[in-house]
């Protein structure tokens, strides 16, 4: 096994440094190292999505990825959604339209969402789901994640518009 | 009754903030000081016996703390007790034999999970590869390969079951239909998958599990004499957040005595996180069964009787609570007709396929989707509409409660207003006439009817039909039933409430729900209440029956919040009566105050209520207990142990659910395509309906799943073909249909607020509805389907087929 490497990466707005043997995953590290346990691991083989996280502004499988590979990124996980204390549109809305049960998959579909509507401000239905068929969920059936990202996207434009 | 402000209103959960924002508490979230890790070797063959095995390697390896083999399993542990007669010995590691691909056969603790993996590598495991068999039938069969020898069958479990005069019926009958079925093996995955942490602290003798795992608490007396421990030796902590379950984490508790026979024999802290591979080989399942069935009828429609003959396939060991697939629904056997006769031969047998277990909609699923089939069979055959047939067979509201021939009592309902309301709503003469066009057409239209009986709040009694009525009978034999739940409500010095409990939600909303029940039956605010439910075995109150599985919560949990909340408000009143000298029964708690029922003053407040309760105890009145807390022990008297005829009330609320769906067949990819989806529910009283709604979809969609593309397949030799998510399809966002959902109330009798279960829900009836949708879509072909899921190839094949018998 190899020597563990020095990583420095700013997360959440936050410079973090830590060190991790070279073939430690991100999102292990994130976990384990960082205290960041808003990120979850659901099949580590990339298919499930609730390992999602933003890698320098772009929706990423945190399980799928080294640290040392992040070394020197920016990240943002579901603890960086909300600002000073006040939820995200797509919070507030997960939350109006019980787009969540047991709560694992939400992390990753929060982040999801937020890359798409990065993307993508004013997505039809059709690309909602889309977007979402990347994260697993076995609790809600999808409608109302789907209805929230409806409902935070307007509310996103509306604000922008103001 | 409390003026009901929060009760049916769509209250925003309580649990959301935290889970929204990355502070849950899951399994694998627990901090541990000094914590280590553990991984788990499995087996390469569906059957073999062990040779040896050399774990000297591993044991040297870089940070490794120790190595558990089936030996030491096999010195320390005892088998589970099995519900059966059989005589299997179900370790909770494989001892001499492995039985199913993906069985542990070593545990190595280490610092990390990384090295704990590394040093798997190191064990050597000499094998004797032996014949496998995964089809129930042939497993069955007097040449299969025998799984347990001490057994010397594969079949743990038959009973041949009769219940009016079956055999008249069928001689009398005008029309029989006759048909084979396949139900699949599919699960639910939660995508958090099992993890356990155990520690044992040698000075007091216990032994601390935390576990995502779900109960039922009979489970942790297994667990107890498996590990050689008293119960109160033994602590089970559930943590706060539960990724899913849906019936899946009741199968964890084998891990849960290897993981804590490993920190005792190691010393240490330990924690296993479980991978999806290890997941979908190796945890649990819903069972696949194969079933024969013969219904027999009228020429007018009236069903008459039903025979089924069926064979479980509950993998390679019978595990607790199986064989509950074949008898869980035994009091919904006639599901909402009034047919009086039955026959039934249930049997049980073990295969070389990883141990199943409760699923959602545990064995309702099976069931509907055979009933409802046979239902449409005949419409068919006699040239009737499938909904009047059903018409006029529900069982009318007039004979509510209703005892079914096998045992089952139906609380209350009103099934042909709910099953018009869902024609009504699904505009089902509007797609009879689409049909007729979209067939003129030449397309594959069809429309779906399915109706189920919901039953909700497990008799824990039901299990023992397992045994025959003979041995049930003995003396000295010990007769199982009930069904309870406990609740504590406290109040505080300043006149605020706690509720402590001690289920295990997965996402259902506990703490939400019982806010909105204790501060309707005390009137106050939702903010004034506070919801603790985090199972400590410990320090909450608890039976066999406890735990979050048959859709139980809003039944039995909602109920014991009720009745503690009254017994606390009944307390109040008197401490109010002798403060103010007016008799009690001039007296009402309303409005989280106690005031004269005629109205005016005094009224005293919650607040200060409880401050001269708590701060002047000892000027408290004789007869008045210092303290201001309540417990209530919830439970069903109608939950009895089976009788000697085999017939029990196997679970205490019945909800109805009908559904209508419309879909579309494509005649080239033979993929489906959900048009129309409407689900009727009638549970009773709704205590919020955004989660109630909630429950619905993801059971439709569990259902649905089950139905058209999740199936654990295994080859000839018992190799599992879809150990990860790349090979095992769940659905996804961009395949959940659109479903509309109403619902109707008809509250029962049994429950202080009229509430019923509905959190497996559609799942029992998604498979049933789709499965008589594409049947009717291929009508024209004469396709009916007997097997699940429809994939699009399976579909494809029966296509081709028809199309070439007529050309
Ligand atoms: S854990 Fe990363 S995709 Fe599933
Ligand atoms: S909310 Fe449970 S998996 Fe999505």
């Amino acid at each position: 096994m190899s020597e563990s490497r020095r990583i420095r990466l700013k997360v959440n707005c936050e410079w973090r440094e830590s060190r991790a043997a070279p073939r430690k995953l991100l999102v292990d590290f994130l976990r384990e190292d960082l205290g960041l346990t808003g990120t979850h691991v659901g099949c580590e083989h990339g298919i499930c999505g609730a390992c999602t996280i933003l890698v320098n502004g772009e929706a990423a499988r945190s399980c799928l990825m080294l640290a040392v590979q992040a070394d020197g990124a920016e990240l943002t996980t579901v603890e960086g959604l909300a600002a000073h204390g006040k939820l995200h549109p797509l919070q507030e809305a997960f939350r109006e339209h019980h787009g969540l049960q047991c709560g694992f998959c939400t992390p990753g579909m929060l982040l999801t969402a937020y890359d798409l509507l990065c993307v993508n401000p004013a997505p039809d239905e059709e690309e909602i789901r889309a977007a979402l068929s990347a994260v697993l969920c076995r609790c809600t059936g999808y409608l109302g994640i789907i209805e929230a990202v409806k409902t935070a996207a307007r509310r996103l434009r509306e604000a922008i518009s103001k | 009754m409390a003026a009901q402000r929060f009760i049916g209103r769509p209250v925003k959960r309580i649990e959301d903030l935290p889970l929204l924002t990355g502070r849950g508490v899951f399994i694998a979230d627990l901090p541990f000081a000094n914590l280590r890790h553990a991984a788990i070797l499995r087996a390469p063959y569906a059957h073999a016996r062990i040779l040896g095995i050399n774990a000297s390697r591993a044991r040297g390896a870089p940070g490794v703390v120790g190595v558990i083999t089936g030996n030491d399993v096999a010195r320390l542990t005892r088998p589970f007790a099995v519900g059966v007669r059989a005589p299997v010995k179900y370790y909770c590691m494989a001892t001499g034999k492995v039985r199913f691909v993906g069985e542990p056969v070593a545990v190595v603790v280490a610092d990390d999970r990384y090295l704990a993996e590394d040093a798997l590598e190191l064990i050597e495991v000499e094998y004797e590869p032996l014949p496998a068999v995964i089809d129930p039938e042939r497993a069955a069969a007097p040449d299969a390969p025998v799984l347990h020898e001490e057994a010397g069958t594969n079949v743990a479990c038959r009973r041949k079951m009769t219940y009016g005069d079956p055999q008249r019926c069928f001689e009398d009958a005008d029309v029989v239909v006759k048909a084979q079925f396949k139900f699949p093996k599919y699960s639910s995955t939660p995508i958090e998958t099992y993890g356990v942490a155990a520690s044992y602290e040698p000075g007091s003798g216990v032994l601390t599990i935390w576990a995502n795992f779900m109960g039922p608490f009979i489970l942790h007396s297994l667990l107890a004499r498996s590990l050689n421990l008293a119960e109160n030796r033994l602590r089970l902590i559930v943590p706060p957040d539960i990724g899913g379950s849906y019936g899946i984490k009741t199968s964890i508790f084998p891990y849960m005595a290897l993981l804590g026979l490993a920190a005792m024999e190691t010393g240490v802290t330990v924690r296993w996180i479980e991978d999806r591979r290890e997941h979908l080989l190796a945890a649990s399942s819903g069972t696949d069964r194969v079933a024969y069935r013969e219904l027999a009828a009228r020429k007018d429609g009236t069903l008459l009787a039903m025979r089924a003959r069926w064979l479980d396939n509950v993998g390679g060991y019978i595990r607790s609570p199986e064989p509950g697939c074949a008898f869980r629904p035994i009091g919904n056997w006639v599901g909402p007709y009034r047919v009086q006769s039955l026959d039934i031969d249930a049997g049980v047998v073990m295969t070389n396929k990883c141990p199943t277990g409760p699923n959602r909609g545990y064995g309702c699923g099976h069931l509907y989707f055979e009933i409802e089939r046979m239902v449409d069979m005949l419409a068919d055959k006699l040239g009737m509409d499938p909904a009047e047939v059903r018409r006029r067979n529900l069982i009318q509201p007039s004979q509510f409660p209703y005892r079914t021939p096998t045992g089952g009592l139906y609380d209350s309902g009103d099934y042909p207003a709910a099953f018009e309301r869902a024609l009504k709503t699904a505009d089902y003469a509007g797609l009879r006439r689409e049909q007729v066009q979209a067939r003129a057409q030449g397309r594959l239209f069809g429309v779906g009817l399915a109706l189920a009986v919901d039953p909700s709040v497990s008799n824990m009694g039901y299990i023992s039909v397992a045994l025959d009525p003979e041995i049930r009978g003995r003396p000295g034999y010990l007769p199982k039933s009930g069904a309870t739940e406990a609740i504590t409500i406290r109040i505080d010095p300043l006149g605020k409430i706690s509720v402590i409990l001690g289920s295990t939600p997965q996402g259902q909303g506990h703490r939400t729900i019982l806010a909105q029940v204790v501060a309707d039956e005390f009137g106050v605010e939702l903010d004034d209440v506070t919801v603790t439910d985090e199972m400590d075995t410990f320090t909450r109150l608890w039976s066999v029956s406890s735990g979050s599985y048959s859709s139980r919560f809003a039944t039995v949990g909602a109920s014991a919040a009720a009745v503690a909340a009254r017994k606390l408000k009944a307390k109040l009143v008197k401490h109010a009566s002798y403060l103010t000298e007016i008799p009690e029964q001039a007296l009402e708690f309303a409005d989280g105050q106690v005031r004269p029922r005629a109205g005016g003053q005094p009224a005293l407040s919650l607040k200060e209520l409880a401050g001269r309760v708590h701060w002047n105890a000892a000027a408290l009145p004789e007869g008045i207990e210092p303290g201001l807390e309540a417990t209530a022990v919830f439970g069903f008297p109608e939950a009895k142990s089976p009788d000697a005829l085999d017939r029990v009330n196997s679970s205490n609320t019945y909800g109805f659910i009908a559904e209508v769906m419309a879909v579309e067949v494509d005649p080239e990819t033979a993929a489906v395509k959900i048009l129309r989806y409407v689900s009727v529910h009638d549970a009773g009283t709704i205590i919020n309906p955004l989660i109630a709604d909630g429950q619905i979809l993801g059971g439709a969609l569990h259902g649905l799943g089950g139905a058209l593309y999740e199936e654990l397949v295994y080859d000839e030799d018992g190799q599992q073909l879809c150990a990860s998510f790349m090979d095992y399809l769940v659905p996804t966002a961009a395949e959940a249909p659109q479903l509309q959902i109403e619902h109707l109330a008809s509250p029962s009798p049994f429950t202080p607020l009229g509430a019923k279960g509905l959190g497996e829900a559609s799942s029992m009836t998604a498979p049933a509805v789709v499965a008589n949708a594409v049947s009717d879509a291929l009508r024209p072909l004469g396709i009916e389907i007997t097997e699940l899921p429809i994939t699009p190839s399976r579909l494809w094949h029966l296509i081709e087929k028809a199309r070439m018998r007529k050309p």
